[in-house]
Formats: structure tokens, C-alpha cells, sequence
């Protein structure tokens, strides 16, 4: 197999997630797109370290597993948060802080 | 063998992801998540990434879809109307996200290195990729990432306590 084949394929999930982030507008949705997207840069990263026979691009995904997982919980706290305010789940909606 | 594995894994994987951004009820989309994850960490055990593939199911897999299901029971599975964002994005967003397919595959098919060709570097160790070997890198070369990694998760879960806690009357000082 060779590498191009995992770097088209992380390309392919990374636009899929680019899609919903632009196009959904529940915030639970764009978080899930989020971590599509942080999933095709783990998949390049890691077809990288395969190729160049290098660990360390192995510890980068392992890192960015933990700031998606970051991401995650404050992400879901904001949702929650709304949620409770009685705001719409939407984010066109969300739109006080534009200047 | 090998290819068999990687396009079960690919078709997998993309299909999950159609049907995250395709689905209407959040919670189908978060099992749809979950679908594509497993099948991403079949893809990283081709890459000899053990360690991560593991990792990945019960990180990920496990505990913050967890999370998600919870939020999207508590919040409610709110059908939203199909693609009903503003007009410009529903036509612009995949336009965008068409074009940039197209140029990083250009950008990685046309690219002049010949290593991407390959299988990779025959010159992995038996160890390639088990926890063993990426505990060690990680404690030995990477410790202030680590550190800092873990500090960052101690600070996002109070913004999440902080965020989503219940506001309790504020008691009295005598």
C-alpha cells in the first residue's frame, strides 16, 4: 500500500468535515464535524511516521487526541450552557459578539 | 491482504463520516462517529501505530462519545431542517470543500517525493508503534508536552464545571 493512498484518504475525511462544519448549524453536529477533521490530520500524521520510519509523529497524534478531547468538553460546556439560557441551539443564530 | 483491509477501512471510515454530516438527529450522528472511529484505528493498525489505534477506541470510542451521547440525551434530539443554513453557505460550503479535495490530492499525487510511493522505510523496529516504545518517547524526549497536555486537560475540565455547572445562590459572609 502506498502512502499516497492514507494521505487521499485523510484529504477525502478532512473535506467531509469541512462540509459539515460550513453547512450543519447544531452545535453538536459542528463539534462532531471538528473531530472528523482533527481525525484526517491524526491519519496523515501517522501515514508520515510510517513512512519515514520516525515515532515521533506518533506522540503529536497522541497529543492532539488530548487537546480534541479539550476541545470536547468545553465545546459540550458552551452547549449545555445554551441550553440551560433557554438559547437556540443554532449557531446562526449566535451572533451578539459580531462586531 | 493488505489492501483488502485498507479500502474495508476506508469505505468504513468515509461512509461513517457521510452519515455524521448527513444525518439529521445529533444522536444518530454522534453513533455514526463512533462507526467511523472504529474503523479509523483499523486504518492507524495498518500504519503500525498499535498504541494509538488502542488509544483511539477508548479514548474516543469510549469516554467522549460518552459525553456526546449525554449532551445530545440532555439537550434533546432536535431535527433540524436538512442543509437550512444561510443560502450563500449551502452552496459555497461544498463548492469549498470540493476544491480543496481536489488541490491537496493534486498537491500530494503531484508532489515530487518519491517516498510517498512507497510502502515506507523497511527500516522499522519490531517495536514500531507499541506502548512500550511511545510511553518511552513521550516520558524521555516529549516530557514538556506531556506536562503541558495534562495541564491543559485540568484546565479544561474546570471551564467545564464552570460553563455548564448550575449557579448556586451565593452564600451570606457573617
Amino acid at each position: 500500500m502506498a502512502i499516497e493512498w492514507y494521505l487521499v484518504l485523510s484529504a477525502l475525511l478532512f473535506s467531509i468535515g469541512f462540509i459539515g462544519v460550513l453547512v450543519r448549524r447544531n452545535p453538536v453536529v459542528i463539534l462532531l464535524c471538528l473531530e472528523l477533521m482533527l481525525g484526517a490530520g491524526a491519519l496523515a500524521m501517522l501515514a508520515f511516521s510510517r513512512m519515514l520510519g520516525d515515532q515521533d509523529g506518533q506522540v503529536m497524534v497522541l497529543i492532539v487526541l488530548v487537546v480534541a478531547a479539550c476541545e470536547v468538553v468545553v465545546g459540550l460546556g458552551l452547549v449545555v450552557a445554551m441550553f440551560r439560557r433557554r438559547l437556540p441551539l443554532d449557531v446562526d443564530d449566535m451572533k451578539e459578539l459580531k462586531g | 491482504m493488505v489492501e483488502l483491509a485498507f479500502f474495508v477501512g476506508a469505505f468504513g471510515a468515509v461512509g461513517g463520516a457521510v452519515a455524521v454530516v448527513a444525518l439529521r438527529n445529533p444522536f444518530y450522528s454522534v453513533l455514526a462517529l463512533v462507526v467511523h472511529l472504529v474503523f479509523l484505528a483499523g486504518i492507524f493498525l495498518l500504519l503500525r501505530a498499535q498504541f494509538l489505534a488502542a488509544a483511539q477506541i477508548v479514548v474516543y470510542a469510549g469516554a467522549v462519545m460518552v459525553i456526546y451521547v449525554f449532551v445530545a440525551a440532555y439537550v434533546g434530539g432536535i431535527e433540524e431542517p436538512m442543509f437550512d443554513s444561510s443560502p450563500q453557505l449551502r452552496i459555497i460550503g461544498p463548492i469549498l470543500a470540493v476544491a480543496l479535495f481536489i488541490e491537496i490530492s493534486i498537491a500530494v499525487l503531484g508532489s515530487s517525493l518519491t517516498a510517498l510511493g512507497t510502502e515506507g522505510t523497511d527500516k522499522i523496529g519490531a517495536g514500531f508503534g507499541t506502548p512500550e516504545a511511545v510511553g518511552k518517547l513521550m516520558l524521555e524526549d516529549f516530557l514538556i508536552a506531556f506536562e503541558a497536555a495534562s495541564i491543559l486537560l485540568l484546565v479544561a475540565a474546570v471551564a467545564a464545571i464552570i460553563l455548564a455547572g448550575r449557579k448556586r445562590p451565593e452564600k451570606k459572609v457573617t
